[in-house]
């Protein structure tokens, strides 16, 4: 059994909380390891957590009818530190991320507890999780699909196959996200490829219903999606920021991969702890 | 051989309603009309758009579906490989990713409708099992064992049309995983797959007039291949024929001498494949073959048959 409605509620200061949280256990599991894509998981933190503490419906024994797949894989870090903290993954799964005898790496495995999907190689979630929508409706089960996508991922033409064929079958049950941080290898998307913008535009031209947040708000992507119209897939372009919450990783590009050296890891939970004390006045 | 794949998938998916089938833009030969006419939610056609013809059959399996991606073998594996590596091999899925025409079948269009190469490369993959049936009746069985297997993903290599029923007095039945003889002698055995099967009854009709007794065996899953079958007939036969429409790398030849070079075999072993070549020919399917040097004359002088 599960609650059919939709949510018309979402606690803010409860999202900064855990989202603080987030990034200081993902802060805290950089130091075990020399990279972890930690800017990338930065950016769309409130974007996952939003999905999965305020979209997904949940049943009674905790499972969803819904389907969470992280098409950038790159950014799993924030995945597996919430299944963490929603008891999915357990703590020496994470303690273990990357070590020989472990079984989460740096890019999400199909079989592993919370895992719907392996991803990694860019263009291949949204796809995936069209077939999965197309499922969802053939079994005439009421199964939503959030993915979230890199803004780099939309460069590729698969992405736009997918595109094409979500809003020609009218998959009213698709939910995408782009963690648009404008940032790549490379550098600025806005100017490695200035035509990339306007995003949503080419989303709404490809029949997608479409709207456009700041990506760390998460009340505003909250009230973006459960206020849809609904009928045809629906694409957030949540602008975020890479590296988010830690002054010396935000919009520099190192911070895709690398983890901090141990002076910048004093530093940057310093700058989480402050936040953390701001958001709890702020509340308070 | 399409017409009665597409019969056979018609059937099974009036029994199973996960079964799916995803399309790029291919004519709906054959009882896929049917299929499309009566289960439109289930006939999903992308268009000219095979990344997401795999990725969306990946999508259904993650479901529990049983999908099948089917157009012109070329674009159905090479065009999507890294979604067949990944979204397929890598996650395991029951989907079946269907060849249509393999080999040079496509013999007027040139390299770019040509699969030389797709049992090496679909076979490289861990996971992937290959499947080339020799006629429609063995389509028609092939079929129907991808529509329920839930091993993992097939490549399920098909002729065209027109292809003629040779196993209807094999010795053998068809069983996925095993080496089917359509007949059984002592003397001299060809092993060959897919389409060609008919030069190799040809071939064998000629050892016959000679007044040997001639195997001929349909090897028909090339993965997993039937070792133990290939190491029976290498010892069982003074003469072993391989003969396949692919490249002379990683397909069944290869495999034959490096099972007979283990088990140090003692028979006569020749092997005939195609080109290492693209070959700018045209004209009929038997015509490339034959450019290729896949001509049952041309093989019969160098085997002594």
């Amino acid at each position: 059994m599960h609650d059919m409605t939709r949510r018309n509620f979402f606690d803010a200061a409860a999202a900064r909380a855990r989202c603080l949280q987030y990034r200081k256990r993902i802060l805290d599991i950089s130091q075990q390891v020399q990279a972890l894509h930690i800017g990338s998981a930065y950016s769309c933190t409130e974007i996952v957590d939003t999905i999965y503490h305020g979209l997904m419906r949940r049943n009674l024994d905790g499972t969803s009818p819904d389907t969470f797949l992280m098409s950038k894989g790159h950014g799993c870090m924030i995945l597996y530190v919430i299944l963490e903290d929603m008891g999915v993954l357990s703590r020496e799964d994470l303690d273990l991320y990357c070590k020989p005898n472990g079984r989460l790496g740096c890019h999400p495995d199909y079989g592993n507890p919370g895992i719907e999907a392996s991803t990694g190689a860019l263009g291949h979630g949204l796809s995936m999780a069209v077939g999965m929508a197309l499922a969802e409706r053939g079994h005439k089960t009421s199964g939503t699909i959030y993915t979230v996508l890199s803004d780099g991922e939309v460069q590729e033409g698969s992405t736009w196959e997918a595109v094409l064929m979500a809003s020609s079958l009218g998959l009213s049950n698709l939910v995408a996200f782009i963690d648009n941080n404008d940032f790549q290898s490379l550098g600025r998307t806005s100017e490695t490829h200035p035509t990339f913008y306007p995003l949503a535009e080419k989303f709404q031209a490809f029949g997608w219903e479409c709207a456009e947040v700041d990506g760390h708000d998460a009340a505003a992507v909250f009230a973006a999606v459960s206020g849809r119209q609904g009928g045809r897939p629906f694409m957030l372009v949540g602008k975020t920021t890479k590296g988010k919450g830690i002054s010396y990783m935000e919009n520099v590009p190192i911070w895709h991969y690398r983890s901090p050296s141990p002076q910048e890891y004093v530093q940057g939970k310093q700058e989480l702890e402050a936040a953390a004390v701001a958001t709890i006045g702020a509340a308070s | 051989m399409r017409n009665t794949f597409s019969e056979a998938l018609y059937k099974a998916a009036t029994n199973n309603p996960d079964i799916y089938i995803v399309v790029a833009d291919i004519s709906p030969a054959g009882s896929m009309g049917k299929f499309r006419d009566q289960y439109p939610d289930r006939f999903i056609n992308v268009g000219v758009a095979e990344q997401s013809m795999i990725g969306i059959c990946a999508g259904l399996a993650l479901k529990g579906c049983q999908p099948f991606a089917y157009t012109i073998a070329t674009f159905s594996l090479y065009r999507p490989f890294e979604m067949v590596r990944d979204d397929l091999c890598y996650q395991n899925l029951p989907v079946t990713v269907v060849g249509m025409g393999a080999g040079v079948i496509y013999s007027t269009l040139g390299g770019t409708h040509h699969t030389q190469e797709d049992i090496a490369i679909a076979g490289a993959l861990p996971n992937m099992q290959i499947i080339a049936p020799c006629d429609p009746a063995e389509c028609t069985e092939a079929t129907a064992h991808c529509a329920t297997q839930k091993s993992g993903p097939v490549y399920l290599r098909l002729g065209k049309a027109g292809e003629p029923n040779f196993t209807d007095k094999a010795v053998d039945p068809w069983v996925f995983g095993r080496l089917r003889y359509i007949k059984r002698g002592t003397d001299v055995c060809i092993l060959t797959y897919g389409v060609i099967m008919p030069k190799a009854m040809q071939l064998a009709a000629l050892f016959e007039a000679k007044g040997k007794s001639v195997s001929v065996v349909s090897c028909h899953t090339l993965k997993p291949l039937d070792v133990d079958g290939i190491r029976d007939a290498l010892r069982r036969h003074t003469h072993v024929i391989v003969m396949e429409e692919h490249a002379p790398q990683g397909g069944l030849a290869p495999q034959t001498k490096q099972i007979a070079w283990d088990m140090q075999a003692r028979c006569r072993l020749d092997t005939f494949t195609l080109q290492d070549a693209f070959i700018h020919n045209y004209g009929s399917h038997d015509d490339l073959l034959a450019a290729h040097g896949l001509e049952v004359g041309a093989i019969a002088q160098q085997v002594g048959a």
